[in-house]
């Protein structure tokens, strides 16, 4: 082996930085899905729950788009159940926490939106 | 070309089916372990048997004036005579593709016909993007990988997402990372003298990662999945305690086909030609100073103890035979030999 130095100082970095998820998972331990606190008194969505875990950011835009470019305040979802287009309203009445729903997900994945740049950022009920 | 295509769809064919199947711990589990270990020990068995190969003659490829005589103004950078000025070299050719800067065009034309040489930056400036775009875009996945975030990610995100376009955010580099690589297949497509030497190891590469980049986007943009159920998922492999069918249920099968373009890629790496990322590193033209005035290179398969011959020995044996054929020889023949 020639440069042998140089070689394996280059093997170890490579290494060293391809396995980095594996030697921080083994540091961190296991991993929990974060549990959000779901609304007490409302077992209904707009959407079923797969898409809304899926496709919540799309709606909330498409929603925003209907309500304040088009002037469109009623959603009708895939069952037929109409809604009124409307975040402070329609979705925070029920999800009226953040830290306790939004957060919880959003954080884990590094999603950082820009929700509360406009809207009141509900903390719950004090 | 269209080998590579059918071969890089079939892929994907074949991970849909799996994961629609109910092979997602088959495609998402096993496979990727494979192809981590794969890339992995191949990429260092290749460095190691990299290492081992001598080189024989210092090669450095020069582009400019050597170091000479003190008032003759060295061009230090693309004619570096130092280890230091080797570092600056294959610094500038890492980051910046500079050897690839130097990039000419060549075409004959009519009037003449004369042949016509241009600077063309086209190529460095994509692949520049490519490269740069890619990276960011890999660091960027490592939110899946890492429990919590680290706050660099995160900046990264931000930064990428910056113009606020949608949601979820669009990613600057994911557009630019597409752009970059449907120039670089699109130029082995319409230029005639590099479809000519375009082989499938140039397409495969180039039709695998554009697969596997537009896998990507769709998950983020299109068909998007449950990105809650895909980290629980992805910690479960970094953490070696992968998740079952209760987590997998949840995640849609393009993510698998997503997943499975990366491993093949990762299984493929060691073996082609995206080895050039070490590689460069052991190019004797690249990091080996031009100094071979002032230090001698050592052919290392060389044998210290062979045994050699002196010319004066030489001499003795042949002297006869120089002598007649009128060839000038240092110690004239003795008359008595002649004898």
């Amino acid at each position: 082996m020639y440069n042998k130095t140089y070689v394996l100082a280059g093997i170890i970095i490579f290494v060293a930085l391809f396995t980095t998820p594996f030697w921080t998972g083994i540091m961190s331990g296991s991993y929990q899905r974060p549990a959000v606190q779901l609304p007490a008194n409302e077992k209904e969505c707009v959407e079923p729950v797969e898409y809304m875990r899926a496709e919540h950011m799309q709606l909330l835009n498409d929603w925003r788009d209907q309500a304040l470019r088009n002037e469109a305040r009623v959603y009708v979802s895939s069952t037929g159940k109409k809604w009124e287009i409307s975040l402070q309203n329609t979705c925070l009445k029920c999800h009226n926490n953040t830290t306790e729903f939004c957060d919880k997900c959003h954080i884990s994945n590094s999603v950082y939106p820009y929700c509360w740049t406009c809207h009141i950022e509900p903390k719950g009920k004090k | 070309m269209s080998t590579s295509l059918l071969v890089v769809l079939l892929i994907g064919v074949v991970a849909w089916l799996g994961a629609s199947l109910g092979l997602a711990s088959l495609f998402g589990v096993f496979l990727p372990y494979v192809a981590v270990i794969i890339f992995i020990a191949g990429v260092v068995w290749r460095m190691v048997y990299w290492s081992k190969s001598p080189v024989p003659f210092a090669i450095p490829t020069t582009g400019g004036q050597q170091a000479s005589l003190e008032w003759i103004k060295q061009a230090s950078l693309d004619n570096p005579s130092t280890k230091w000025g080797v570092v600056k070299r294959m610094f500038l050719e890492v980051f910046f593709f500079r050897s690839l800067f130097r990039n000419t065009y060549a075409e004959v034309r009519e009037d003449g016909p004369r042949i016509v040489y241009f600077s063309s930056k086209w190529l460095w400036c994509f692949a520049l993007l490519f490269h740069y775009c890619f990276l960011l875009v890999f660091i960027r996945h490592f939110r899946f990988f890492i429990d919590p975030v680290p706050a660099c990610i995160t900046f990264i995100e931000a930064v990428d997402g910056v113009l606020q376009i949608g949601a979820p955010r669009l990613y600057l580099t994911g557009v630019l990372l597409l752009t970059a690589l449907l120039f670089l297949l699109g130029r082995r497509l319409f230029n005639e003298r590099l479809r000519y030497l375009s082989l499938m190891n140039d397409y495969f590469p180039l039709l695998l990662i554009i697969a596997l980049v537009l896998s990507g986007m769709s998950l983020r943009y299109f068909i998007k999945t449950d990105i809650a159920s895909v980290k629980a998922f992805t910690m479960g492999l970094v953490t070696f305690q992968p998740v079952g069918a209760e987590v997998t249920k949840n995640i849609g099968s393009l993510f698998f086909v997503h997943l499975t373009y990366l491993s093949v890629l990762l299984m493929y790496f060691p073996f082609s030609k995206l080895m050039h990322a070490p590689g460069v590193f052991f190019s004797p033209t690249r990091n080996l100073p031009n100094n071979t005035r002032a230090v001698h290179h050592e052919n290392p398969w060389n044998d210290r103890n062979a045994p050699f011959t002196t010319y004066a020995e030489y001499e003795d044996t042949f002297r006869d035979v120089m002598v007649e054929a009128g060839l000038p020889v240092e110690k004239q023949p003795d008359a008595g030999d002649k004898e």
